[in-house]
């Protein structure tokens, strides 16, 4: 019945070492070959000729263009200002509705169930149906507003407000996220301490801020953690709202990059743009790291 | 004030949740109930959007008559290609998940139950976070390139490697946690009976985390299925998936509203079909297993 054959006995030998083999050499050569090759193509300038590519040697070129680059700054600037906006309303209107609905007598095997369809649905999708609901001449919005004798708002054409229209679609997107960790989380608290404060005669405010809050941390932290980190990789939806525009207004640091690569044909500087992003990433998960560190009791 | 007053006077039955100290019954269940329409809400009206005509859709109108043209001009239409960008999605997203599990699961046993050192370990399973965590939109210049140079720029290869590169972390992270609820006396024992390693793994562990598979299997197949920058900037017109094909609609001069919410509902169909099969292992996915 079993195989003798010398090769299941080598497979068997050397399971140890093989096993672990194909991710290592799938993540050797799309990921960090692909890094190191950044480096390189970031001191470059990169053409595509009939023959094949033409790579020459301008480490300077490409730091001259960043430097005069004046859509990096707005960038930068809408990225911290959408990681920090969205993150923040998802978290708080997150950790509300958690609390809040598990005290529910009915319904939330339901909302459960319904509040993974946003996470699944395809983010592209999520973009398309915004666009349509944000539509100045037909969509909801604007539809209420006119039933309502209100004048019809710009939501994705004004640059004071776009940026803010597409904090509200991720607030929607990502608010039942933070919720099912936090659902979780609150309906595992130890009942029998919970009591204990009531009993003792806590009041609600006492007993959510004193007794809830320092048990669901750990929780919290994990859903500001995955968020930030989620919110800083926005691409699909904001390509299909408004594509960075109008102007600079909803310039995201990951549109630009693709821009600079796919619109402009700028390998080198796309490159250098990339590696500073990696950069600023990793510092953040070293930050992050040591801030779930201080948050463990 | 009555608060605490109805805080003690809570009895303390059983069937209390620790929440109903904060959450009252009722308030809960209308806040729940608002989200539930806040989330279905949009989806909702889109889905109504898609039975219209183009000109109800700009009228308003209410009642309208109800057409299944977008979805017949989204699907055979002579200048759509949209069947043919929902093959491909099924192919490129099939294919990378059944190779993301094969790779990912054996990773993920061979850190779990082999001793392999420090260095070797934690690099392979620090690197897979810190990849997971930038930007995929940082690495497509590189990959651009270096499809180029292999000949595999704008084929379907070139978008499975990549889709099967960007689940592993998360496959490896969830197999992970799944392998380390095991008790290694099952495996140690069928090694005692003389299982050898190979034989030990596949009938003895394998069948044990079946449910991680299926989980590990659905998110990598739903993420690959709405991956959109690499299938935007790896692929032309021929191999587009269903995400680029519906950006192409949202970019059109004459912008086709009523096709394009067609197209959208058509895209949302594996997550709803796979939305019953519970929150717990997509929360987990996630947020790499690090949630229970």
């Amino acid at each position: 019945m079993r195989e003798n054959s010398s090769l299941t006995l080598v497979l068997n030998r050397t399971f140890r070492h093989w096993s672990l083999l194909p991710a290592v050499a799938l993540f050797v050569a799309l990921t960090i070959y692909p890094v190191a090759n950044l480096f390189r193509m970031s001191v470059s300038t990169i053409e595509f000729a009939q023959a094949g590519e033409a790579w020459t040697f301008t480490p300077l070129r490409n730091l001259a263009l960043l430097r005069a680059d004046e859509v990096v700054p707005a960038a930068v600037r809408n990225t911290l200002i959408f990681v920090v906006a969205a993150v923040a309303i998802e978290m708080v209107l997150g950790l509300a509705l958690a609390i809040i609905v598990a005290g529910a007598a009915r319904g939330k095997g339901l909302i459960r169930t319904v509040m993974i369809l946003p996470i699944l649905v395809p983010p592209v999708a999520i973009g398309s149906i915004w666009k349509l609901l944000y539509n100045y001449d037909f969509g909801i919005f604007n539809q209420t507003l006119a039933a309502l004798h209100l004048p019809p708002v710009n939501w994705l054409g004004s640059t004071s407000l776009a940026l803010w229209s597409v904090v509200i679609v991720d607030v929607w997107h990502w608010v039942p996220f933070v919720f099912l960790i936090l659902f979780a989380a609150v309906e595992a608290l130890p009942v029998d301490v919970l009591e204990a404060a009531r009993v003792d005669g806590a009041t609600r405010w006492q007993l959510l801020r004193r007794v809830m809050l320092p048990l669901l941390r750990p929780a919290i932290v994990v859903a500001l953690l995955f968020r930030t980190i989620l919110a800083f990789k926005v691409f699909d939806e904001v390509f299909l709202l408004t594509s960075g525009g109008p102007g600079t207004s909803t310039e995201l640091v990951t549109l630009h990059l693709y821009k600079v690569f796919f619109d402009q044909n700028q390998l080198g500087y796309g490159s250098l743009l990339s590696l500073a992003l990696i950069a600023a990433i990793v510092a953040f998960l070293l930050v992050g790291r040591q801030a779930v560190r201080l948050a463990r009791p | 004030m009555n608060t605490s007053a109805t805080a003690l006077s809570l009895p303390r039955s059983a069937t209390t949740t620790p929440a109903t100290a904060v959450g009252g019954g009722w308030i809960g269940t209308t806040l729940l109930a608002l989200a539930v329409a806040a989330v279905l809400g949009p989806f909702a009206w889109i889905l109504t959007a898609s039975f219209k005509y183009q000109i109800a859709i700009y009228s308003g109108e209410w009642p309208f008559t109800p057409t299944l043209s977008n979805y017949a001009e989204v699907l055979f239409g002579r200048r759509s290609d949209f069947v043919g960008n929902v093959v491909n999605s099924l192919i490129v997203a099939s294919a990378s998940t059944a190779l993301v599990l094969v790779v990912g699961t054996l990773a993920a046993y061979s850190l779990q139950r082999f001793r392999w050192p420090v260095w070797v370990s934690a690099g392979f399973l620090g690197w897979t976070l810190v990849f997971h965590m930038i930007p995929v939109m940082t690495l497509i210049g590189p990959w651009y390139v270096a499809f180029r140079e292999l000949g595999l720029y704008d084929t379907r290869i070139a978008l499975i490697l990549t889709h099967v590169t960007i689940n592993l972390p998360m496959t490896v992270w969830l197999m992970r946690a799944f392998f380390r609820e095991l008790p290694p006396e099952i495996e140690e024992a069928a090694l005692v009976d003389g299982c050898r390693p190979l034989e030990a793994f596949r009938r003895v562990t394998l069948p044990l985390v079946i449910p991680g598979l299926i989980a590990s299997g659905i998110l990598a197949f739903i993420f690959s299925w709405n991956e959109f920058p690499v299938a935007l900037s790896l692929t032309s017109r021929d191999l587009a998936t269903v995400p680029v094909a519906i950006a192409r609609f949202a970019q059109q001069y004459e912008i086709q509203h009523s096709q394009m919410a067609a197209a959208s509902i058509v895209s949302t169909i594996p997550a709803v079909i796979l939305m019953a099969l519970g929150q717990r292992f997509i929360v987990r996915g996630l947020t790499l297993g690090a949630v229970k």
